[in-house]
């Protein structure tokens, strides 16, 4: 049995909404409402949602760009989130992230070689010699060559940023990397060459990942472990292959019911859901996702499901799956 | 390692130039206008007049010769003489020093003030923000040669005050500029990557924020030159700048008004000095901008 490496309990975050002259706080977004999960140790756990469902929040909680409102997040045994401004940065050398937008995530101005030692430098890794050597050696492990150190991001193709973007997560040596969308602006071709390069990553340098996306095909290739989020909360977290043939929650049998099948012939049943996402500043009562839940009963719209276990592996929050719900 | 990603074949990048930088594709683009490089040509030639002036004139420019009063342009006197006698090329000559200092030295001033104040107020924001943009704010309100009268009178009138009065009342639009241009770079993708790699703030300021909002400083800056030229010349000409003796453009089209009829000359070369100055800034300028951002062409 691994351990954990990451153990999020009860993550909150909320937004106030400032509203007036005075700037008076007059509601709260909650964009991630009491989520917890764990990360074992070389595992890959992907987050799948659409989008304002609180994803990208909880990523990037996890490293701190964004103070959480409440909950812990232990991380290699160490509380993350009670470490002081200065010892978080000193953190961060273990936890790198991999952002979404290979176009905007590249200092313009600065030469590849550059973006890639400036980790080092921050963390104080090496002298320059062994600084330059390190992202000759990191360039050609994303599958870039050496005489790339000298050019500018412009001069790349989406693809060829997102090896910079995984080659920079990568200097430092890190444990853990979050993934936020990180084929989501590609091509469709590409896509699967830096999927193929993150696990072969993950394989060769023993990674712990959260991959972020919204596509369930790129999280199934991916992920050991899938969490559902729906509207700031975590709706089921299973593995991956329970999840993909046997999704408990509503929520999770619309969204999967919705991936193409590349078979013209396949003929099947869809759950259509109807509506649009509630808007979080406002959210529904109960069961966050009883205004469009087809198997809404009248539990739902008082009492919050609670993330339960079901089956081994298997949580869910969704009152059909326990024992009020049943009665 | 290279066997581990198969897929890994790179597209080849055609690019005859191995590192295009973002300074190097600019200097490129500038070169082909041809509005910029007479502009840069201007401001170069009166670069070098102001430098190179008192080897290039052979009369002091306060020489007065009383017998050789208002004479018009002659092999000996280019550009005529003044009222008390006095060359006005050599004036004109030595004034390019004048006009081009306080150019440079009050955008130079404004620029630094500004872009401080403005990376405080976009950086920082909140209460910061707050009081840094409402004194903008203020001092954007009034017409800004009446900001800088008043604030030469309350120094009192000398070259040297008009100039700090030219910065002041630049100050707030150099700061406008650079807290938008901050706050806009702040939400970059990789402002926040920087902060994940675990950057401190004040290197993430310095060499990610900074660098990338010079540009519109340096179009601003430089069509802010032309202008601070003009308003030197304006203070000159209302007895608020540089005081006589010294060859102040502004100042020898001032004294130049009761002559207009019989010597015209004594007017028109302070004129075209300021005239040239000001459009070689100006091209430059808008080549600058166009080379620079593209996006804020109109």
């Amino acid at each position: 049995m691994t351990e954990p490496l990451l153990k999020v309990k009860g993550l909150k975050k909320y937004f106030p909404i400032h509203r007036g002259m005075l700037g008076k706080v007059s509601g709260q977004v909650k964009a991630v409402d009491d989520v917890s999960f764990y990360v074992n140790k070389g595992e890959t756990l992907g987050i799948v949602g659409e989008s304002g469902c609180g994803k990208s929040t909880t990523g990037r909680m996890l490293m701190r760009l964004l103070e959480p409102t409440e909950g812990s997040i232990e991380f290699d045994g160490k509380l993350l989130s009670d470490l002081s401004k200065e010892e978080m940065r000193k953190a961060r050398r273990e936890i790198q992230m991999v952002f979404q937008d290979p176009y905007a995530s590249l200092n313009p101005r600065h030469s590849i070689g550059k973006i890639l030692e400036e980790p080092l430098i921050v963390h104080g890794i090496g002298d320059a010699r062994e600084r330059k050597k390190k992202v000759i050696e990191f360039l050609e492990i994303v599958g870039l060559s050496s005489y790339h150190a000298k050019r500018y991001p412009h001069q790349f193709s989406g693809g060829q940023r997102q090896r910079i973007g995984i080659a920079r997560a990568l200097m430092t040596n890190p444990k853990l990397i979050i993934a936020d969308e990180p084929v989501s602006a590609l091509d469709v071709s590409i896509q699967a060459q830096v999927l193929n390069l993150m696990q072969d990553l993950q394989k060769e340098l023993k990674l712990t990942y959260i991959f972020i996306a919204h596509d369930l095909g790129v999280v199934r290739h991916i992920s050991d472990r899938v969490g559902v989020m729906y509207l700031g909360k975590m709706v089921e977290l299973a593995d991956s292959e329970s999840l993909y043939s046997n999704p408990l929650h509503p929520y999770s049998k619309a969204l999967l019911s919705a991936v193409p099948v590349p078979d013209p012939n396949f003929t099947r049943e869809q759950i259509l859901i109807k509506g649009d996402i509630p808007s979080p500043s406002n959210p529904p009562t109960g069961c966050t996702f009883h205004t469009r839940c087809p198997f809404k009963m009248e539990i739902c719209t008082k009492v919050v499901p609670v993330l339960t276990e079901v089956e081994k592996g298997h949580s869910v929050a969704c009152h059909l799956y326990n024992e009020q719900g049943q009665q | 390692m290279s066997e581990m990603a198969p897929n890994a074949t790179i597209d080849i990048v055609v690019q005859q130039d191995q590192s295009v930088g973002p300074w190097k594709e600019a200097w490129r683009s500038f070169k082909k206008s041809k509005a910029a490089l007479v502009g840069a040509g201007i401001v170069v030639f009166f670069v070098l007049l102001a430098i190179l002036g008192p080897w290039i004139t052979t009369e002091g420019i306060n020489d007065q010769v009383l017998k050789d009063r208002l004479q018009p342009p002659s092999a000996e006197h280019w550009f005529g003489t003044d009222d008390f006698g006095r060359d006005i090329f050599s004036r004109i000559v030595h004034g390019a020093r004048i006009s081009l200092m306080v150019g440079f030295v009050s955008v130079i001033g404004s620029v630094v003030v500004g872009s401080v104040l403005g990376i405080l107020a976009g950086y920082y924001g909140r209460w910061i923000d707050t009081i840094i943009s409402r004194i903008f704010d203020i001092m954007l309100a009034f017409p800004s040669m009446l900001l800088a009268i008043a604030v030469v009178s309350v120094l009192g009138p000398s070259l040297q005050n008009a100039l700090i009065a030219i910065a002041i009342i630049n100050v707030p639009n150099f700061g406008r500029l650079i807290r938008s241009k901050v706050l806009s770079i702040k939400q970059e993708e990789y402002i926040a990557s920087a902060k994940a790699i675990g950057m401190k703030d004040t290197r993430i300021l310095f060499s990610h924020i900074l660098p990338n909002s010079m540009t519109p400083v340096m179009v601003q800056g430089t069509l802010a030159i032309a202008t601070a030229i003009i308003e030197a010349a304006a203070l000159g000409f209302l007895g608020l700048g540089a005081q006589a003796p010294a060859p102040e453009w502004g100042k020898m089209l001032a004294d130049a008004r009761i002559y207009l009829i019989n010597a015209p000359w004594t007017m028109i070369f302070p004129g075209l000095a300021i005239m040239l100055t000001v459009l070689g800034f100006n091209l430059m300028g808008d080549g600058l901008r166009d080379a620079l951002d593209p996006k804020m062409k109109s």
